[in-house]
């Protein structure tokens, strides 16, 4: 019986989670495990709610991307109770999610991520982190400390709160956009789109250059992928359809009112977390490196892959710069932060496009909502993938049933494959150090769970 | 050397430290005074050694500790009573900590129960609940002041990031920090007309009476329009260094995330007397214990037989 690696906690992710790394008595991988640590059980604590009340509920999910659940719950509710918002309403949830993706980007690469690039793997613990980085780099961490708080505040400012939102309601929204708000808004989002690509360009020159071999090794598994597009094949991230995309490039394209009969959960005895997989590939579940089944992997790499092309310029050229470098679905685990930036670009992008349509201040801002019995099924794309929210109500309009499948969820078993291989090719005969051990990490804080 | 500061997480999503960044360009100047040792959201110090090879969790000493989430399982009961040991000073920041906050309502089940219909979802294969390696669940959501002695609590759902900042700068400056003590409605513009003709107050399935050009301050109280408002039994703090209270700022209604005026407050009978005590049915606030939604742990929000009974 040979020794268990316990890196404990997995840190600068979002949640409670820990990797255990079994060797033999040689020293060497035998198994290695991503075990989610915390369950809070959302869909039983629902039941019996007033269905208009959980968009503010369950925006507590997470505290990060509490915009994406809070709207794929408002859109849950209005199927429940039979309502379309209006026009205005339904531009002004798009437009608060997709700036809420603008924040979440850079908090994940410049405040959890980048500290294992800009100080390096083998820094410090003690300095390998965002803190480490505002004494290191003062001047980067000045504008990426001040360009995450523009984005958070302009969100609060004009929505009341930026983190676990509530203007978000049945049948659309809680209050129209005024002229200077919008003003506001677009003046921001203008800012926070220089500083995007002025973060693309630094993260390849002075990051992805750095580290080629790291980007294309660790933690690299092949997987399929599912991501959300419009009907001309283009990147979303508020509506659209789901697409799955197998390893070798093949696509199913399936509305979101249909994922039941694509996706399944698998559960493990050693994690509370569930392990998706694609059903409809009809080949059941594996995680087996060499020969998965059912795997596939959501987030940004994942929605950038899927997609056929962005509808926005800039995120456009760099998508077909990565498309060119990578192929198509292109693979490589740290690709997820190349990906995730060329997302900052696109939601800084669409957000601009959005606030500079007049109709957006249209004043018609919620239509008329009674509760009763009914179905409803919302998605969108969170930063970490595909968000959806599934609730039954009964006649008084309160949920008797829910079901969600929350976007960190999909890479539960990636995760761990990726752990898997990343803790295989790095320890040999026993050998290992702190280094090593954050570069497992690596592997998992690409995913950004 | 600043003062060193360890932060936990437990039964909680991250609002919390997602709080603490919003303090913004401040936060810069105050790393300068502080140091922490111990932060898993943004540091990698791990429990059992850099290494994972040590047998018991370590968190460093520090003059102060913070705490988020509540307690639902033996490893968030373990993680606090080592901060609880290392730390001097241990504050409980958010409601989840000083309350329970949202993930309390489970104790309308309690965890055992609910876990296992989470993993009876449509979705979910037949399975057992995973009992290997993971923590096992305690019987409910606990307040972390019911597990160990709290120093501080600073409410929130998520806690203000101005009065993040006034609590570190206070203990940093060895003085008592100035939270407001009133409630939400002590801090909300509308405009009160005293009693009215309101009889009930209704689900906010359509939005407030407002014109949207105008201030708060010209929009008329949301429990006086018969909109359903915790305002009056909820603690203020939201407001602080903003002006209005943060859900009344987006034209909704307050539903109570500081936990209770008085810290061992109860929420839904609190709100139950003002309705009372204004001439409002409180038979008219549909689903009442949701009223405790964010304040449901120290026993408040337990499982009923006969509530289980009928919703089945």
């Amino acid at each position: 019986m040979g020794k268990v690696i316990n890196i404990q906690p997995i840190t600068r992710i979002e949640g409670h989670a820990r990797i255990a790394i079994h060797l033999d008595d040689a020293g060497n991988v035998e198994d290695a495990f991503l075990h989610v640590m915390s369950l809070r059980g959302f869909e039983k604590f629902i039941e019996g709610r007033p269905a208009e009340e959980v968009p503010r509920i369950v925006n507590r999910i997470c505290g990060i991307c509490p915009w994406m659940h809070h709207l794929a719950s408002n859109k849950a509710v209005d199927g429940c109770f039979g309502v379309t918002p209006t026009p205005a309403g339904h531009k002004l949830r798009e437009v608060c999610q997709v700036m809420a993706h603008i924040n979440d980007k850079i908090l994940h690469f410049f405040f959890l991520a980048a500290p294992d690039f800009v100080l390096g793997p083998d820094a410090d613990y003690s300095v390998r982190n965002v803190i480490g980085i505002v004494k290191e780099a003062p001047e980067l961490a000045g504008q990426v400390v001040k360009m995450r708080q523009l984005g958070q505040m302009m969100l609060e400012r004009f929505a009341g709160k930026a983190i676990h939102p509530i203007a978000g309601v049945a049948g659309g929204f809680a209050k129209p956009m005024t002229r200077e708000e919008r003003d506001e808004l677009l003046a921001s989002c203008k800012t926070l789109l220089e500083f995007a690509l002025y973060a693309m360009d630094y993260a390849k020159t002075s990051v992805f250059a750095k580290y080629e071999e790291t980007i294309a090794t660790l933690g690299a598994i092949t997987t399929g992928f599912l991501g959300t597009v419009d009907g001309s094949g283009a990147l979303r991230i508020y509506d659209g359809h789901f697409r799955f995309m197998k390893a070798d490039g093949t696509t199913t394209d399936f509305p979101v009112d249909q994922y039941d009969q694509y996706i399944s959960e698998h559960v493990e005895s050693w994690t509370y977390g569930k392990l998706p997989y694609a059903k409809c590939w009809n080949e059941g579940f594996s995680m087996d490196l060499d020969d998965p089944h059912g795997i596939y992997r959501a987030n940004t790499l994942a929605r950038i892959n899927v997609c056929d092309h962005i509808a926005t310029p800039h995120a456009q050229a760099e998508l077909e710069e990565f498309r060119d470098k990578f192929g198509r679905p292109a693979q490589g685990t740290l690709l997820y932060h190349w990906a995730r930036l060329i997302e900052l670009v696109y939601a800084c992008e669409r957000s601009i496009e959005l606030l500079e349509q007049d109709d957006i201040l249209d004043t018609d801002v919620r239509a008329r909502v009674e509760p009763k019995a009914g179905r409803g099924i919302g998605a969108v794309e969170a930063p970490r993938g595909s968000l959806i929210h599934d609730y039954t109500t009964d006649e008084n309009g309160c949920i008797v049933k829910a079901n969600m499948i929350v976007g960190t969820t999909h890479n539960i078993a990636p995760m761990n494959m990726s752990v898997k291989q990343a803790a295989t090719s790095l320890i040999k005969d026993g050998v290992y150090d702190e280094t090593l051990l954050n570069k497992v990490e690596m592997a998992v804080r690409a995913y950004d769970p | 050397m600043g003062v060193r500061i360890a932060e936990e997480w437990l039964h909680s999503c991250s609002g919390c430290e997602i709080a603490i960044l919003n303090i913004g360009e401040p936060l810069i100047d105050l790393l300068a005074r502080i140091d922490f040792v111990h932060i898993p959201v943004l540091m990698d110090h791990k429990y059992y050694g850099q290494l994972g090879g040590d047998s018991s969790l370590e968190i460093p000493e520090a003059e102060v500790g913070i705490v988020s989430g509540g307690v639902a399982n033996e490893e968030h009961l373990e993680v606090l009573e080592a901060m609880r040991a290392s730390c001097k000073i241990l504050i409980a920041l958010g409601t989840c900590a000083t309350h329970g906050g949202l993930p309390a309502l489970m104790n309308e089940w309690g965890m055992e129960k609910g876990i296992e219909d989470y993993y009876k979802t449509a979705t979910t294969e037949k399975c057992s609940v995973p009992d290997q390696v993971v923590p096992k669940p305690l019987d409910r959501v606990y307040a972390v002041d019911e597990k160990v002695k709290i120093d501080l609590m600073l409410p929130g759902c998520p806690p203000n990031p101005a009065l993040i900042a006034e609590v570190v700068v206070s203990l940093l400056e060895g003085r008592d920090p100035v939270i407001p003590g009133k409630s939400v409605c002590h801090t909300c513009p509308t405009r009160r007309e005293g009693k009215g003709s309101v009889k009930s107050v209704r689900r906010f399935v359509q939005n407030a009476q407002y014109d949207p050009d105008k201030p708060l301050d010209e929009m008329r109280c949301l429990l006086e329009q018969g909109v359903m408002c915790m305002g009056p039994v909820t603690a203020a703090g939201c407001a602080a260094g903003r002006g209005a209270p943060s859900c009344i700022s987006a034209r909704v209604p307050c539903r109570g995330c500081f936990g209770p005026v008085r810290p061992d407050g109860n929420q839904m009978l609190d709100m139950m007397n003002a309705l009372a005590s204004n001439g409002i049915d409180w038979k008219t606030v549909v689903d009442r214990r949701s009223l405790l939604r964010f304040s449901g742990a120290h026993g408040l929000l337990r499982p009923l037989p006969a509530t289980t009974t009928t919703k089945e």
